[in-house]
């Protein structure tokens, strides 16, 4: 973990309600996909944890979607705006066990970490799938950015809008090496019990510290108690209670 | 360069500077090691535990309000003979100072067995007996909320160790000196205060409380004034040491809670806003006292 104050390069609209800020600093304390920041926002008093979407030499982008009044906030962040940043928390993502095909699948703001883990991906030499799936169309966002990293995408939709009709459980592929998912739980669920390999998934929980003093994001797994903050939020397939 | 005096001290042991991490925002030390060295700390109370492991209340056990956070963690710890083998030795790698042993129980019997067990722990210097939690059902909030009951473990305690007892006390009552002084007629050598105060939290688009456990403690600068005052009050009420917490987040805090009579400083939600929160404040105490005017801070313990 590293304390940071990292200056807003830019901040635009993705998709209804979805917003990327690009950040300038030291982002060396990041040292994985899968990892996340914890962002203070002026006059909120807990920070808010992110996933991280992109990583460059000294950039570290975050889309995320306004839920609240921190991503509200963050979502009106100016060029030259600073923010205090506690980086590289969480356990992040296991690269070594993708193997040569991966499948990767995201929902909704889950979608955002999948990507510098695709990046990742197919900087080792694997050939990614990646599947996404929101509510509509306008939900809808990195489907171009994820193809032109040569990943290979499919989209599903609930309401049909935009690729398959339906949940992105309905447009993975036969075949894959490991999986790596990130979305809301009700999605991780479901990709728990349709997948046929291993592989890993992404939790949320509403957190206090994101450094593992608080025990406020605690859950329970076959490995023991695990805090989502500190050895997650990435747990193993096999390890999951529900 | 003008000397500052910051030590204090706490039921015969005298520490560095005031300021304690408060049990539940530090763990048990190391992983604060990682970023910082912990041995700055005037001493730091550890996760309050318990005789056996508890997983805590379900989540969402964390919520937020303006200046402040509530938590229902209920009391995770994995139970006293862990934090034994597994915590203490990476605990005394990292802190080479005495720590606080934080203790909870449901039963008077319990509150005993953990401590009779941590008596026996060289590093153990003071024990601080969490008679306020408010998270657990039918458990922490009567022992606090009760003199008689509060006053019972107490004396039992006491019976056990030789070591200074500390009586974490809960603002959730009347009158926080009426506890106050019932432990302390029963042999407390100090006393902490405030613990978090009872609140809630609703998710309008959910339509219901944010929070599992429906309540949580409420923390955070939020709290500060409440804290001060009940500092205040019980200082004047009680003879043994008070210690005081409840929203403390910079120097001056410390020097208000100092002024109100506070023989020390615990700092709680401010180590999860920053990590790095006690370092800070200990290093910022000195420009805060020249800047009022203070040489020491025995000089103005309960001058308010």
């Amino acid at each position: 973990m590293k304390q940071v104050v990292l200056e807003v390069e830019k901040t635009e609209p993705l998709a209804d309600g979805v917003f990327k800020t690009v950040f300038r600093g030291d982002v060396s304390g990041v040292k994985s996909p899968g990892q996340f920041v914890n962002v203070k926002i002026r006059d909120l008093y807990l920070r808010r944890p992110i996933s991280v979407c992109d990583l460059g030499e000294d950039a570290l982008t975050l889309v995320y979607k306004v839920v609240g009044k921190g991503t509200e906030k963050l979502s009106e962040s100016k060029c030259g705006d600073a923010f205090d940043m506690l980086t590289g928390l969480g356990n992040g993502y296991d690269l070594s066990r993708a193997g040569d095909k991966p499948l990767l699948i995201g929902g909704g703001v889950g979608v955002p970490p999948l990507y510098y883990l695709a990046k990742k991906l197919v900087e080792r030499g694997a050939s990614p799938f990646v599947a996404l799936g929101f509510n509509r169309k306008a939900d809808a966002f990195f489907v171009r950015e994820f193809e032109e990293i040569g990943a290979k995408v499919a989209v599903a939709t609930v309401d049909g809008s935009l690729g398959e009709k339906g949940f992105v459980t309905g447009v993975l592929p036969e075949t894959y090496s490991y999986f790596y998912a990130c979305g809301p739980e009700p999605m991780l669920k479901a990709v728990f019990t349709a997948t046929k390999t291993e592989g890993e998934l992404s939790f949320e929980e509403r957190m206090g510290c994101g450094f593992g003093a608080c025990m406020g994001c605690s859950c329970k797994t076959i490995a023991g108690n695990k805090r989502i903050c500190k050895e997650g939020p990435v747990l193993k397939k096999g390890e999951i209670l529900w | 360069m003008v000397a500052f005096d910051l030590t204090t001290e706490l039921c015969g042991v005298t520490l560095d500077n005031p300021v304690i991490p408060a049990s539940g925002t530090f763990g048990y030390g190391y992983e604060f090691a990682e970023l910082y060295d912990i041995n700055v700390l005037g001493t730091f109370s550890f996760k309050g535990t318990t005789l056996n492991e508890r997983f805590g209340n379900p989540t969402p056990r964390i919520a937020e309000c303006a200046s402040g956070m509530l938590n229902a963690v209920g009391l995770q710890n994995p139970g006293v003979q862990k934090v034994v083998s597994e915590e203490l030795p990476k605990l005394k790698k990292a802190f080479r100072k005495p720590v606080m042993a934080n203790v909870s129980g449901f039963s008077v019997k319990e509150y005993v067995e953990v401590c009779r067990i941590l008596d026996r722990e060289p590093q153990v210097g003071w024990f601080e007996v969490n008679v306020s939690c408010p998270n657990v059902h039918g458990g922490g909030l009567s022992f606090g909320t009760d003199p008689c009951v509060a006053a019972e473990v107490t004396r039992e305690v006491k019976k056990v160790t030789t070591k200074p007892v500390i009586i974490k006390l809960s603002p959730n009552v009347t009158d926080i000196t009426e506890i106050a002084r019932a432990v302390e007629g029963e042999g407390a050598d100090a006393v902490s205060l405030i613990n978090t105060l009872v609140g809630m939290r609703l998710d309008l688009r959910a339509r219901k409380p944010i929070l599992k456990n429906v309540t949580g403690g409420l923390s955070g600068p939020a709290v500060f004034p409440i804290a001060l005052n009940m500092v205040y009050k019980t200082a004047k009420a009680v003879s043994i040491p008070v210690i005081g917490m409840g929203g403390v987040s910079t120097a001056e805090d410390v020097l208000e809670m100092t002024l109100a009579g506070a023989a020390a400083v615990e700092v709680g939600a401010a180590n999860l806003v920053d990590p790095f929160a006690c370092k800070k404040i200990i290093e910022d105490l000195p420009r805060a006292m020249e800047k009022y005017g203070i040489r020491s801070l025995n000089e103005i313990r309960g001058k308010a």
